[in-house]
Order: structure tokens, then sequence, then C-alpha cells
């Protein structure tokens, strides 16, 4: 019998629809993938199951677990069903735990709220065995703080898999983290779902992702199923034309046209960059945690650098190092040729800005674009005029790709794609000659990212200005850098061109990041191979 | 439109009759405060005195009207110089977020937070004298850690957000990052948290007038008005009364638009509505 089976499915939110007649089947075992990019509904879709909706929510349409239709349940009916057929795990580890609790009573809770009378704590340190967090090495009394991300995303799973549920629901479960802890994370999850016979809800944005882990998949998009299928099926026949988008822009590599590499831009050399820690006594040297550890690297005009590690490697320091946002326990900074160390030198810092990490955050929300993509002015010397300010933002606006009219509205007015626009427009429009792009792309959906790849790669080529490439996302800098640096624990393990680097890595951490890389085209050669293979 | 709070209204209302009242007061109050009719002392409320009269034959209405204005004026003296002294040691604490000069600003705020208001007030006015103006002084240094403090916490998340890397990136200082990016963010908080110091301004205003430490007769006081009406409250209770509803309701007021305002500004309560 069909586990879990949506049938038309329609939600609004305060009359707007957001979700448009779902339909789709989860079978006993079996891992079905739903994937879209944001607003696509998916995660309403998971929300309608648990009947978790927002308030001002209003659902049509049935949803039925083991032939029972729920909207037929009252609220303690719900409850009664939630932890215990049915498991969820949240995308954000960091707060999907209670920070004052212990991961063993956080389990515990679960199992003593669905089955009174049992030992809950016994059955809570089997769970988290289970999930791969021993109660010899992680004892029950331990607190969320101790553990990794990693750790506290198996404390969650622990939490959903404690009662060994009929259907788990994982809302991007591993977007949070690290693509070698993502991998194990995906592992246990495949592992026990099978183990337990149960259905496994598998929401994610990332193509190479579910290809990896899902029987089938189903493609949303603006609040509708656009495609369903088998995995390996779907992906090889693509009959609808949103899914051909999604898989291009997945696998997306923007054209470039080589330059010849240049004089160099900036280099940093032996730079040390050293947190304090809190005092362990009160006399001696104040402990400290060394974030980057004696890393030299140079920029050359004409090359974008890609530097590449998972989180805490100290990538982000030495961006913010080479950008003089911090100071230097030791080496020191060049661009073009002059020491960049010492603070307050406005005429070089004109030549090296910056394009960060989140859309929404990366612009005062009380400033009008205009003055927002006219900030680094306060660099030049002489100040342009105001007139003269006003048609480079223009210029600017229109050169990557949005209206001189967009110049007097607000950045709220923007999507998350044309803002990351403006972020570049206000990091070009000192002419630099080199832009750090700290995670840059890693918030936007996979489409908008490659549009905003091909606005990169043209920027670069155009205006002659390189990039140094920070990110977590081995596709993304293999898609737009000539050179790769791989960072680990604050040390630069491997450097080479990018081609040389990805193919042929030497490294050993090196190689362990790019077998843990979710690989869309070889996941699916693999389960190709599954099920030709006699038996399988 | 959208529908404004209900607070919003109701606090706004008040706010602005007193507003109105202490105005008017500066160029008409049915009767003169400054003059005493014996012969109609301790009348009760009824026409022509609306309020009553107190024991010199003065119009207790028109006492609370100038009252008001004492009030009004102790009130937003105190809150400014809390303001324009608290804010920028705010900003420049959160500017220079962990260093002992973040450490030197802050503990001198709890320095003052340490005294007792009252005692301070004495102070002040055991070496100045007694009068309005060392009340303001009084009450407005208790205003500025309040408003160093709310400033202080409000900018640090602030300092940490993209836009003020980007904002250093071009080369800003922190004095020009402060003013241009983190004040502007923080005006609604200090809009709400000023309308709500405006109210226990003018409670510790009648507190100080109450026990002789604030405005000097002739200039009514409601604070003062209270304490000269307690010898009588069983002859004359609307002595008392008049200036006390006219106490609750200003700081009634000014604490509901402070909530309403709180409401309308903070995006994470408007989206919950």
């Amino acid at each position: 019998m069909t586990l879990l089976s949506i049938r038309d499915l329609s939600v609004s939110i305060h009359g707007a629809p957001v979700l448009h007649r779902v339909s789709f089947d989860i079978e006993p075992g079996e891992v079905v993938g739903v994937v879209g990019e944001s607003g696509s509904g998916k995660s309403m879709t998971a929300l309608s199951v648990m009947r978790l909706l927002p308030r001002g929510a209003a659902a049509t349409g049935q949803v039925l677990l083991d032939g029972e239709d729920l909207s037929a349940r009252t609220e303690p009916g719900m409850c009664a069903l939630r932890g215990d057929r049915l498991g969820m795990v949240f995308q954000e580890p960091m707060t999907a735990l209670n920070p004052l609790r212990s991961i063993g009573a956080q389990v515990a809770e679960v199992i003593a709220r669905h089955r009174p009378g049992v030992d809950a704590d016994r059955l809570a340190a089997e769970a988290l065995a289970r999930a791969g967090l021993p109660a010899a090495q992680f004892p029950l009394t331990r607190h969320p703080h101790d553990l990794s991300g990693g750790q506290r995303q198996r404390v969650v799973i622990a939490m959903a898999t404690a009662l060994r549920p009929r259907l788990v629901i994982a809302d991007e479960p591993t977007t949070a983290l690290d693509v070698t802890t993502q991998a194990r994370i995906l592992d246990l999850l495949r592992g026990l779902a099978a183990e337990d016979g149960a259905g496994l809800m598998m929401i994610t944005h990332d193509l190479a992702v579910v290809a990896g882990i899902a029987d089938r998949v189903v493609i949303m998009k603006d609040g509708a199923v656009v495609e369903t299928g088998e995995t390996a099926t779907l992906f090889r026949r693509m009959r609808h034309p949103y899914t051909r988008a999604l898989f291009a822009a997945s696998t997306h590599r923007p054209a470039r046209h080589g330059r010849a590499p240049g004089a160099e831009v900036a280099a940093l050399d032996a730079v040390v960059r050293e947190h304090p820690l809190p005092r362990r006594s009160l006399w001696g040297a104040r402990p400290s945690f060394r974030a980057v550890d004696r890393v030299s690297l140079a920029v050359r005009s004409g090359e974008n650098v890609g530097l590449v590690g998972e989180s805490g490697c100290g990538k982000s320091t030495l961006a913010r190092a080479l950008l003089a946002l911090e100071p230097l326990q030791g080496g020191a900074v060049r661009i073009m040729g002059r020491d960049f160390a010492a603070p307050g030198a406005p005429v070089i810092r004109r030549d090296v800005q910056a394009v960060f990490q989140d859309p929404y955050g990366s612009f005062n929300p009380r400033w009008r674009v205009a003055d927002l993509v006219a900030e680094p002015f306060h660099l030049m010397r002489p100040r342009p005029t105001p007139r003269d300010a006003r048609r480079k933002v223009e210029e600017m606006l229109e050169a990557v790709g949005l209206s001189a009219g967009d110049a007097t509205r607000f950045p709220h007015e923007f999507s998350g794609g044309q803002r990351q626009r403006i972020a570049i427009a206000r990091a070009l429009i000192t002419a630099p000659k080199l832009v750090v792009l700290d995670e840059a792309v890693s918030a936007l959906d996979v489409s908008v990212r490659a549009r905003i790849l091909d606005l990169l790669a043209d920027l670069s080529d155009r205006l002659d200005v390189s990039y140094l490439f920070v990110s977590h996302d081995l596709h993304v800098v293999r898609a737009i850098t000539d050179r790769v640096l791989v960072m680990q624990a604050g040390e630069i393990v491997e450097e080479g061109a990018t081609e040389t680097l990805f193919s042929d890595p030497r490294h050993p951490y090196t190689k362990a990041l790019l077998a843990a890389t979710p690989d869309l085209e070889a996941a699916l050669i693999a389960r190709e191979a599954a099920q030709t293979a006699p038996g399988a | 439109m959208r529908r404004l709070p209900l607070a919003l209204w109701v606090g706004g209302a008040l706010t602005l009759l007193f507003f109105g009242l202490a105005a008017l007061s500066v160029v008409w109050t049915p009767f003169d405060v400054t003059k005493l009719i014996v012969s109609s002392r301790l009348k009760p409320p009824g026409a022509p005195y609306l309020f009553g009269t107190d024991h010199f034959g003065r119009d207790v209405f028109s006492m609370v009207m100038v009252g008001a204005r004492t009030s009004i004026m102790v009130a937003v003296v105190a809150v400014a110089i809390g303001m324009t002294v608290g804010v920028p040691l705010g900003l420049w604490a959160a500017a220079r977020r962990g260093g002992w000069l973040d450490e030197a600003i802050m503990r001198l705020n709890d320095l003052i937070f340490a005294f007792p208001s009252l005692l301070l007030a004495i102070l002040i006015t055991a070496t100045f004298g007694p009068g309005a103006v060392n009340a303001i002084i009084a009450i407005g240094i208790f205003n500025i850690p309040v408003f160093a403090r709310l400033t202080r916490a409000g900018a640090l998340p602030l300092w940490t957000r993209d836009f003020v890397l980007a904002a250093r990136v071009s080369g800003k200082g922190a004095g020009r990052i402060s003013a241009e990016h983190i004040l502007p963010n923080l005006s609604s908080l200090l809009i709400v948290q000023g309308t709500i110091q405006f109210s226990l301004a003018i409670l510790a205003e009648a507190g100080l007038s109450y026990v002789g430490l604030g405005a000097q007769p002739p200039i009514p006081s409601w604070g003062r008005m209270l304490n000269e009406a307690q010898t009588m409250i069983y002859v004359a209770p609307w002595f008392a009364i008049f200036p006390g509803i006219a106490i609750v309701l200003t700081v009634l007021g000014l604490n509901l638009l402070g909530d309403g305002l709180r409401d309308l500004t903070d995006p994470k309560l408007r989206r919950a509505r």
C-alpha cells in the first residue's frame, strides 16, 4: 500500500496561493527527492504533510498516510502522529536543538511523549547510537554546543527516527553542512530509511544530491509539480523545459576568454591572523587561536584565483585580511606592490573591493541604490562631482544587467539575484584591480547563480579585473577560476591550475573534498549501472 | 491603508491632549495661577472652577494646565540630555567593542545606574539649591546610561552586518559608519525608548517636586500640588485627585504611544499581526 499519497494539495496563505494541486506518492522504503528553487513550494509541501503551516494558511486536497486522510485529524491527533509516525529533519542544526537541554533529554522527550512507560533514556541512547553518536563517545548528558554542526544534525536525525517513523521528511538537511559532512549525513539518512523500511522525503535545491540519494524525483516550480519520475530516467529524458533549464544551470560553466596573466595585483606574504581566546588564568599570556597560519598567495592581473576549504578553515578570515579589515599578527599584504597593512590607505583600498555572501544583509535598508553603489567613491581623490557620480552609477548598473532607472529604488524592491548584481556594481565602481568574492553566489538559486557567474566571467574579461573567489562550492570554483588554492586548518595544503588540480588532486584532503562533492553525472551513471546490473 | 493599533490611537490622543493643554497655558488659562483670591478658597469642582480651587483660592484646572507645561519642559530637556550624551557614548562604545574604551564607558554607565536617582537629586539640590533646572539635570543624568546601553546593544549586531563590511571596504572610518549606517538603523528603537523615558521623566519630576526638590513656587507643578493637597485630602479631595489623574493619564498615554510605535516599527511583530 502507498505510504504517503498527496492528492491535489493546494495551499494559500492570506489568500495568496503558494501550492497549486500538488500530487505525488511515496512508497514504503522509497526515497523521493523534492527539488525546486526558492519559492517553488517544496518546504510548504513538507509543512502541509506535517500540518505545521504558518498562521493564515488554508489547505485543500488530501494527504493520505497509510490510506488515512490526515486532514480529518484534529490538532491533538496530529500531535500524536508527529515524532511517532512522521519524523522531520530541519535545515539548520544550530537552531533545531534547544541549547539548554542535553542531547539525551531532547531525544528521550520524543520517546516519552509517544511511548509512556518505556525506558526513554535507553531508547534515546539506542537512537543516538544508530545515528552515529554512540553513548561511549557521546554521553547523553552532552549539550548541543559541545557538538559540531554535523554531530548536531545527527542528534536531530536521532530525534526524527527514534520511534522508527513510517515517513521521514528531511528539509535541506545538509545545506548548512560541509561537503564531507554532507556525504556522511546523506549516507546515514538513506541507511536509516532503508533499515526501517520507511519512506524518505528529501527536499533539496541540489540536483547532484538528489541524483545520489533519491529513487524518484519530483520537480517543483512556482507551487506546482512540473515533472516527476524515476531519477535516472527523468534526468536522461527531461521532458519539461524547466527540468532542462534546472539541469543546464546546475552544470553551467560560463564562457571565458583566457587572458594572459600579467603583473602581480595582490599578494599575501606569510600572513598570520590570530583570534584571542578567553583567559585561562589571571596571570600568564592570553591563549589565542591561529586562524590563518603563515599563508602566502599572489593574484596576478588577468587571472581568477579560487580559495576553497570547509567552514572554519580560515578562508573568510584570509579574505578579510586581504581586505585589511582585520589586524594581522604577522606577515604583510601588498596591493599593486604597495603595503596595505597600514590603516587609512584609501588610495590603495580602491584597487581592492569585495562582494559578500548575503544579498539581503549587504545593503543598508534605508539607502537608495544610487547611494549604495556610489559608496566606494568615498575612496576617490578627488571625489567625483554628484553629476559624474550619478552618471557612473547608471553606467555600472547597466553593465551588471540592471537599468539606470533602478538607481532611485530601495534594495528591498529587488530579488536576491538582482541584489547581488547591485553588490557587484558597487564593487566595480572604483575600477578595482581585484575583487574578493566571499561566497558571493552561495545563497543564490542555481538558475540565478548561473547568470551571475556569466556576468562575473564577462566583467572580468571586459574590465580586466581579477577575482579572489572564496567558496566551499567546488563546482562554482571550477567554473570561474584559473588557479585554485585549497585551505585546511589555516594553511594552504595544495595549489595549482584549476583543471589540473580537479583532475589530479595530490593532497589527501583535496582528494577527500573532491570525493565527497556530489556529482550529478557520476551519480546518474552509477544509478544506471545499478539498474542494468543483473540481480539489481 | 493598514489599521493602526489601538494603543497608538489612545496613547497618541492622550499625549496630544496634554501637550495641547500645556501649549494653551502659555497664552491663556481660565484664571491667573499667581493671583491668590482668599474669598474663593477651597471651592469644590463646578462653575466657574472646573476642578475646584485650592487653599489660596487658585483655580486647580489652570494649575494642572501650567503644571503640564512644567512637566513636559522638564521631561523634554531631560530626555534630550540623555539622548545627546547617551547615544554618542553608546555608538562610540560599540565602535570600539571589546576594547578598553568600551569597557570604560559601560562601567561608568553601571556606576550611574548604581546610584539611587533620588539621592543624586538631593545631592544636586543640596549643592546648587532646588529648582526646575536642577531637577532637569538630575533626571537627565539618569537617562544617559539608558540610552548608552540601548544604543550599544542595538549597534553591536549591526556592526557584523555585511553592509557595514562593505562600508569599511569603501574606506569609511568608524565615526562615519556610525553616523551613516548604524544610527539611522537604530532610529525606531530610540524613538520608542525616548517615549518610554519621557513618561518616566514625568514621573521622576513629579516625585522630585513632591519632596520639594523640583520646580519652586509660584510655578505650579503636579508633584508639589499633590504635596500641598495631602494635608487637606479630607477637606478638598479634588485638589489631590486632579493632578493625580493628570499624572496617571499622561504616563499611561506615553507608555501606550511607545508600545504602539514599537509594534508599528518592529517588522517581526508586524508580520505576526
